[in-house]
């Protein structure tokens, strides 16, 4: 779905996001309530400016707006595969961008992630999966690397990851995947914004992935093994 | 006492397994390992590929002490799936990092050696990360420090490399790297022009010890030597920093500032150009020089 | 017909032992990389030497028997499990990590 008919459909027309390059930002109000926007488009890679924008905003909300609540869009190819965003420290950065979601949500902002397109390993890392939860549409797609760069790295034939990647869930890109292992909390369908209400209601605020990932059988040793950690003499 | 009593012999960093960097960095027979191997706690999803398992799935993880200290510590196995994380093995470092909250040790030592997330298992890979971001998150913010030691041949990437740079102290040694995304991944998407990832020295220049050290990316700088990483966490043991509005205002000047620094095009090689735009002197040596030479060269 | 790769082959052997190990703590040596495997030994009920192998190197069943039998000629322990993770190591380096096993195992 395009950025903008989402926008439209949980907001209104005159949503007031805007689209800097590949940088979202905007602040909507929500049931009266303002909220703070901020995400990618255009499968955006993530190199060290991008990264540092997003972490602009979420900083800029947390020391303006105590508060209030944040809305990550997601849409991306993963980082940015240049030597010289190695050399600046693109981990660094996305783990910056990570820190300062993370810290939003320390200080009470409710911090929702919704992947609407795409989302590719650090992208993901760095944006929905460090907020109190992340949602997903039904048609969006997410994966760790793409299968031809995952072959060369694995020495998996690219004809064998293609077939697991129909019939595993550890492969398959499929939100519905991500949803039975916990790793995205539920699908927004039809009614977009009440799928926006029930998220800001109901997100968890610790870490419920692996008792998610249990419960609904997509993942079932993690939960368990975390106890017997805990546990053990 | 002879010279040859107090003669100490160095022990390389990298060359060790995990569970021998574990033995020799802590204080003698002091490690007490969780889920160990003879427990099984393997992963689920190795063998329908045709790949054996490993009886800790790649990380062992325990208590100790450290200086008579009591800390809690995890090793990658880099040997292992290049040190990748799975759901098992993420599910381990959790499960650490979780108890530390309970039972409050003085610090939590990660000796990372990570390809990051374990593509074997993909889309669990990627989960179990982000769970150990979270949980490392939620001990730094404890107050009590998170220590990532980075040395092993595989170096610290991907998931990992986000991970590591959320600790409250990074360690490398100059044998180190630490980085998001590997050369030849880059190579095999941009072309060897881009990133030629058979140039061991520009790959070290990249994402090497010495060039985290003089960019400000790691916060010691020590030889590859198991003593000077066990000087280096004994040193770490006090040195929490929780996360702040003020120091994540200061990271994100740092890290703006650097990115105006380096200009779009440059002649020559981008790693010397950006360490003499730091004010690094003697940059286009850097390579050639030892580790103390090199530490003393640090601007930020 | 499927592109999925097969799977690891696993193989057991069982020796009558002699010489009694009694009680250890469980040892692990080596590391399951290319070319290389672990070994883990620990005490078991009973006077055999009983191996279990798990390896991604197929079709090598004769080799590790004759492997496994002077393994337990050199050491005719009893009272012993072993069990391995192998990813295609040598017979040389099979030896030695159990040798090592072997050698360090404390009562």
């Amino acid at each position: 779905m395009d950025w903008n008919t989402l926008a439209t459909a949980l907001f209104g027309a005159d949503h007031g996001i805007t689209q800097e390059g590949d940088l979202l930002r905007g602040t909507v109000h929500f049931d009266r309530e303002p909220l703070a926007v901020i995400g990618t488009t255009n499968h955006a890679p993530i190199g060290v400016r991008l990264a540092l924008a997003q972490a602009r905003a979420v900083l800029d909300t947390i020391a303006q707006h105590p508060g209030r609540p944040m809305l990550l869009l997601i849409d991306t190819q993963g980082q940015q595969l240049r030597r010289r965003d190695e050399l600046l420290g693109i981990n660094r950065a996305m783990a910056h961008l990570g820190m300062a979601i993370d810290l939003a949500r320390r200080r009470g902002h409710r911090m929702l992630g919704l992947v609407y397109d795409q989302a590719l390993s650090g992208g993901f890392i760095t944006s929905g999966l460090i907020a109190d939860a992340c949602d997903a549409l039904p048609e969006a797609e997410i994966r760790v690397m793409r299968i031809p760069a995952m072959a060369r790295v694995t020495k998996l034939p690219e004809a064998t990851l293609n077939a697991l990647s129909q019939t595993n869930p550890v492969f398959a890109p499929g939100v519905g995947n991500y949803v039975a292992m916990g790793g995205v909390r539920a699908l927004w369908q039809g009614d977009m914004p009440a799928a926006l209400r029930e998220a800001l209601a109901n997100a968890p605020v610790d870490d419920r992935r692996a008792l998610d990932g249990q419960e609904r059988g997509g993942r079932r040793l993690s939960a368990s093994v975390v106890q017997r950690v805990l546990d053990a003499a | 006492m002879s010279a040859l009593d107090t003669a100490k012999v160095s022990v390389s960093y990298a060359e060790c397994s995990a569970r021998e960097r574990i033995a020799r960095l802590v204080d003698a027979e002091s490690f007490h390992e969780w889920l160990p191997p003879a427990e099984r706690v393997t992963s689920p999803h190795l063998a329908q590929l045709g790949v054996p398992s490993a009886f800790d799935d790649g990380v062992a993880i325990g208590r100790a002490t450290l200086a008579g200290r009591p800390v809690f510590i995890a090793a990658q196995e880099g040997e292992f799936m290049g040190g990748g994380v799975g759901e098992v093995h993420g599910a381990k470092l959790v499960g650490l990092l979780r108890r530390a909250l309970r039972d409050r040790p003085d610090a939590v030592l990660l000796l990372a050696e990570s390809g990051g997330v374990r593509l074997h298992e993909a889309n669990a890979g990627l989960i179990a990360v982000s769970e150990v971001m979270r949980a490392l998150l939620d001990v730094r913010a404890a107050g009590i420090p998170v220590v990532v030691l980075i040395g092993g041949a595989n170096g610290c990437f991907g998931g990992m490399g986000i991970v590591a740079r959320c600790a409250d102290r990074v360690v490398m040694s100059d044998m180190g790297r630490l980085a998001m995304s590997g050369p030849e991944v880059i190579e095999a998407s941009h072309g060897v022009d881009e990133f030629d990832s058979r140039d061991r020295a520009l790959v070290w220049r990249t994402t090497g010890g010495k060039h985290r050290w003089l960019s400000g990316d790691c916060d010691v700088l020590v030889e590859d030597d198991v003593t000077a990483f066990r000087d280096a966490a004994i040193a770490a043991l006090d040195a929490s920093m929780p996360v702040t509005l003020a120091r994540l205002e200061l990271e994100h000047a740092l890290l703006a500032s650097r990115l105006r620094l380096l200009p779009e095009h440059v002649a020559g090689d981008e790693a010397v150009a950006l360490w003499a735009r730091l004010g690094v002197a003697d940059a286009s040596r850097v390579a050639e020089l030892d580790v103390d030479a090199v530490r003393a060269l640090r601007t930020v | 017909m499927s592109d999925i790769p097969a799977g690891l082959e696993a193989l057991n052997y069982s020796f009558a032992g002699q010489r009694a190990a009694g009680h250890f703590a469980p040892v692990l040596v080596g590391v399951v990389g290319s070319g290389n495997l672990e070994v883990l030994m620990e005490p078991a009920a009973g006077s055999n030497c009983d191996i279990h192998i798990e390896t991604s190197a197929r079709g090598f069943g004769t080799i590790w028997e004759a492997v496994m039998r002077d393994f337990h000629q050199r050491h005719p322990l009893a009272g012993v499990r072993v069990s391995i993770n192998d990813m295609g190591a040598t017979p040389a380096v099979v030896s030695l990590r159990l040798d090592q096993a072997v050698s360090e195992l404390t009562p």
